[in-house]
């Protein structure tokens, strides 16, 4: 299992295709926080997104913040958001916005698989309820549109040394949850025949 | 002595609330912190090592930043001891305490999370109708108050279940059910947390027997020897189904199993699943008659 560090928004492909699952990765650049009204906003009502997400890394998020007289926005604590609510948007980031990487916790169903597969896009799962640690990597909130979806706007982060994320789902078709509840879905008739 | 008014023993136990809430949410119980550590040391998977010691640096920097382990500041749920001579009616030990959750989220401030069921607008500071919940014990013979808060996290909460299972199904009915929960959860409530098993009762009883047993410090017993056993029994069961540190796959799937039961009707045998993450935020407070406060990280 390689270790990596990536820059986002990525420009080369290759860089997405280089991850595998069960890999470790560093993220670098910036990175944009979306959740279930940012994109159910997106896709369901139509509404163009004002922030370019081509290779992009979207993060599921909902931060808590603390707005500053001159309307910017500081941060409190930034955690990440269970991300299977919002599989049904992978197809979409990918196919019409070219979005390569998503980030949340708990992993995503197999329906993430082919699009993933298909659009060159990874999911990296971060440490759920690790927020305290994730937000001293997050150095700056430099952008947030749709305020009144408050917290569930579209933000954009400057971070640092985002990490350590797992590559959860790669591009090549592997999902660590995939395997993991194969394995045990498996175990569990082992442990069914000993009750 | 000259008696107390209400209006101060409401005061102090709104300012409890509004302590405990913030508290709960930045520094996380001892028995929890050892737990996190032990895990750690067992778990043998990279993915899941990586976890491990991804949280444990979490711990430590929520409390050298002064900042919250987990964003999700939840719904705060309160459970209350109230000794029958304790001198505020629960009537307005619940005012007190959503007064104190709201000012909590204001000072702070906290993420407010709390909306309106249909419409989903928010409805002010964690707060709401119904908001925050409260669960209540009344106890003779004794004139003092404890007042648990556990913001419970919505990533757990959204995994919890409910199987009417019938007699027939016996208690292997009631461990398959609970094995298949924590299995189809997967990474979603961020494991390894504690699983809460509310057994017997009813329906709507069986999910607060869970959510009571969810509350207790890690690895306490029920007083019940054939429910402990069961405890046991089933905290094995849950490590080795391999979901591992946020379902990336190892050895600790779960910190431990906790089981709240209840007797039932002959034709009953409800069996309720309530999770509560690896961030298994708790604190208490003991209020005295006199309004004497004393906070306690452990209980």
């Amino acid at each position: 299992m390689a270790v990596h560090e990536v820059t986002f928004p990525i420009t080369d492909e290759k860089e997405i295709l280089k991850l595998r699952a069960g890999d470790e990765v560093v993220v670098q650049g910036h990175i944009i926080g979306i959740r279930d009204r940012t994109q159910i906003r997106i896709f369901d009502q139509g509404i163009e997104p004002p922030m370019d997400l081509r290779g992009a890394f979207l993060l599921h998020t909902a931060p808590g913040v603390r707005k500053l007289d001159d309307g910017r926005y500081e941060k409190v604590c930034i955690g990440t958001t269970t991300s299977a609510r919002m599989v049904r948007f992978t197809e979409p980031l990918g196919a019409q916005y070219g979005v390569r990487a998503i980030c949340g916790k708990g992993g995503f169903p197999d329906e993430a698989i082919e699009p993933m597969r298909k659009h060159g896009m990874v999911y990296f799962a971060i440490v759920g309820g690790a927020a305290a640690l994730e937000t001293t990597q997050i150095e700056e909130i430099e952008e947030v549109a749709w305020e009144e979806l408050m917290p569930e706007c579209l933000w954009k982060f400057r971070v640092k040394d985002f990490g350590p994320l797992t590559v959860g789902i790669d591009a090549h078709g592997n999902s660590l949850y995939h395997d993991v509840q194969a394995a045990a879905t498996k175990k569990l008739e082992e442990l069914y025949a000993r009750l | 002595m000259p008696q107390l008014l209400d209006t101060d023993l409401h005061a102090a136990v709104e300012d409890a609330a509004a302590h405990l809430y913030v508290w709960a949410l930045k520094d996380i119980p001892q028995d929890l912190r050892d737990a996190l550590r032990d895990a750690a040391g067992r778990e043998t998977s990279v993915p899941g090592q990586r976890v491990l010691s991804t949280i444990l640096k979490n711990v430590d920097v929520a409390d050298s930043e002064k900042n919250l382990v987990c964003q999700d500041t939840g719904i705060a749920v309160y459970t209350c001891r109230v000794g029958e001579h304790f001198p505020l009616h629960p009537a307005r030990i619940y005012e007190a305490l959503h007064d104190g959750t709201a000012r909590a989220t204001l000072e702070h401030p906290l993420r407010s999370n709390a909306v309106h069921t249909i419409t989903r607008e928010n409805t002010g500071p964690n707060v709401g109708h119904r908001l925050p919940i409260v669960h209540w014990e009344f106890i003779q013979d004794w004139d003092g108050l404890d007042v648990k808060c556990v913001p419970k996290g919505s990533g757990s909460e959204n995994m919890s279940f409910l199987k009417m299972c019938v007699p027939a199904d016996g208690v292997k009915g009631i461990k398959q059910f609970v094995l298949e929960s924590i299995v189809g959860a997967g990474g979603k409530p961020c494991p390894p947390g504690i699983v809460g098993v509310g057994i017997g009762g009813s329906a709507d009883y069986a999910m607060y027997l869970a959510k009571e047993a969810i509350a207790r410090p890690i690895g306490t017993r029920n007083s019940d020897p054939i429910v402990a056993q069961l405890e046991d029994e089933l905290y094995g069961l849950l490590n080795e189904t391999g979901i591992g540190p946020m379902g990336l796959g190892g050895d600790v799937t779960v910190l431990n199993c906790h089981i709240e039961h209840a007797d039932t009707h002959m034709t009953l045998n409800p069996v309720a699943v309530n999770y509560q993450c690896w961030a298994a935020r708790r604190a208490t407070a003991h209020i005295a008659a006199d309004g004497t406060t004393d906070f306690d990280r452990e209980a």
